[in-house]
């Protein structure tokens, strides 16, 4: 009966909320000119249960369940975004896209060449993320500045940066080797040059968790400081591993600007799940779009469940 | 022998060693006291060789080791919180010292089991370290030090974790342990009682110098 409470007052604009008085818990509600905090009449009103529950929420509750709409709210907001993708079209429609010769072999290059990229980041990021965590040396918040540079790049930028070295001599020295520019090779190393920045990240998390006793201990008990991270750390770190690979591998799964700059998308070469949406796009092909974009937020589910698996977060 | 001279140490400008000087004799067991944060630790770190002293020399049964590592200077540690690997068996925790040396199989296990036996935890060389109580963590590890077959023993707070019926077992132990092995012992406490019990040389940190209590 709160509301026929503020109807009582009958003047518009009028409105009622917490006083913060004991009285108000009682049963009386203060009514407040708006915007004023100027007091208006009080006014008796009968407590409707749920009414009541808000009530005996202190402030500090009151505080916590506003959090939690908005957090709510936030994921709502999500799942609308998937629910309205994954309405878009039929399962049946999504399977005779999924079946085509090129999407099948986009998803089979993404598969690959995401292992690839996300298991060379990790032998990149478990040396750096050591170092970076067991050693301090001068200059070491610059260094770590710097290994964040793939991340606050733009992708485009990432992927002129690789076009434009490949054609220094040093690059086309390096191409004679094993070429890169417009190559499955080149696709790799796209995915791989940003992957790398957040496995390295992961690493380093992990290493900073875990104590450097045991590794000290091992030191003292004939190991060089090479077998006390390959005996000790390694394998108490091994959930930190599984993370950092999975996480390179989604985001490598996810990576579309330096592919398309680098790499190219040309259809049953080097195009990747990321370029199949975007070609697909272009030319209007709304359903098989949404199909490709689907089956990568199967993969990413997939890969969030591992990680989580593991007791790290992404 | 243990010798230090004239160690300094300074962390963040401030000097937690000051000048130390000691000579602690071969077999003996020593027992380093001081408040919290003197710099105990600090002191068993430059001796293992995990920290780098300012200045100063560490020489053990007369060598110089001061620019050795620590895996040269034939050293057992133990740390307070024991620092026992992560993910390996009771059994794996004492063949690692004796594994690296790349000791033949039999007698990585002979020397597994003896060492089990001493320290009453053969029943556990197959359990992980999470299944194993205070007390049978801090045996593993002094099984684990001892495993490498080191002259000098140093221990960090050992019995500090344990209960008064565990820690009077313990330190009954690390007598015995002293004198089967032929040890040198430096072994840090807040603990005077403990002190007095183990001691037969006792130093006091205080302020960043160290000075000898008492030297049976």
């Amino acid at each position: 009966m709160a509301l026929k409470a503020v109807s009582d007052l009958e003047v518009p604009g009028w409105w009622v909320y917490w006083s913060g008085r004991k009285t108000c818990f009682k049963g009386w509600l203060v009514a407040f000119r708006r915007g004023t905090g100027q007091p208006g009449l009080p006014c008796r009103f009968e407590t409707p249960p749920v009414f009541f529950a808000l009530m005996t929420l202190n402030r500090s509750n009151l505080c916590w369940l506003a959090l939690a709409l908005i957090t709510a709210a936030y994921l709502a907001f999500w799942f609308l975004l998937l629910g309205a993708t994954a309405a878009y079209s039929t399962p049946e429609a999504w399977w005779k896209v999924l079946k085509s010769a090129e999407i099948r072999h986009a998803t089979w290059l993404s598969l690959v060449t995401c292992t690839f990229a996300a298991g060379f980041a990790l032998l990149l990021a478990v040396p750096v993320g050591y170092l970076m965590s067991r050693r301090d040396f001068k200059g070491r918040s610059w260094l770590d500045a710097a290994l964040d540079i793939p991340i606050i790049l733009p992708p485009l930028v990432v992927g002129l940066c690789l076009l434009i070295f490949f054609q220094t001599r040093l690059g086309k020295a390096v191409e004679t080797v094993i070429p890169f520019t417009y190559q499955v090779s080149g696709v790799v190393l796209a995915q791989f040059v940003v992957a790398a920045a957040f496995a390295i990240r992961t690493m380093r998390g992990t290493f900073d968790h875990l104590p450097a006793r045991p590794e000290e201990v091992a030191l003292t008990l004939g190991c060089t400081r090479f077998q006390a991270l390959w005996h000790v750390a390694l394998p108490a770190a091994r959930r930190g591993m599984v993370a950092a690979f999975c996480i390179a591998w989604a985001r490598s799964l996810g990576e579309f600007g330096p592919i398309l700059v680098f790499a190219g998308a040309t259809r049953m070469k080097t195009e990747v799940l990321p370029t199949t949406v975007w070609l697909e796009l272009s030319v209007g092909n709304l359903e098989a779009a949404v199909a490709v974009s689907l089956l990568m937020v199967v993969l990413a589910v997939l890969v969030l469940v591992i990680v989580r698996a593991t007791g790290e977060k992404v | 022998m243990i010798r230090l001279e004239h160690i300094s140490w300074q962390a963040g400008g401030r000097v937690i060693l000051a000048d130390v000087c000691v000579s602690i004799p071969a077999d003996t067991y020593a027992v380093l006291m001081g408040a919290t944060g003197c710099g105990k630790t600090s002191l068993l770190e430059i001796l293992c060789g995990l920290r780098r002293a300012t200045t100063g020399r560490v020489l053990l049964d007369g060598r110089d080791v001061t620019a050795l590592e620590p895996r040269e200077r034939g050293i057992g540690y133990v740390p307070q919180d024991l620092a026992l690997f992560p993910g390996l068996r009771v059994r794996e925790q004492i063949a690692f010292a004796p594994r690296l040396r790349g000791l033949p199989a039999a007698e990585i296990d002979t020397r597994v089991n003896r060492l089990a036996e001493q320290f009453g935890i053969a029943p556990l060389l197959d359990r992980l370290p999470d299944a194993l109580s205070g007390g049978e963590k801090q045996r593993v590890a002094l099984a684990r030090a001892l495993a490498a077959r080191p002259k000098l023993l140093l221990l960090d707070e050992p019995l500090s974790a344990l209960d008064e019926h565990t820690r009077e077992e313990a330190a009954a132990l690390l007598q015995t342990v002293r004198q089967e092995h032929g040890l040198t012992v430096l072994h840090v406490t807040h603990s005077r009682s403990e002190a007095e019990l183990l001691g037969q040389m006792r130093l006091r940190l205080d302020a960043g110098r160290l000075e000898v209590e008492c030297a049976s």
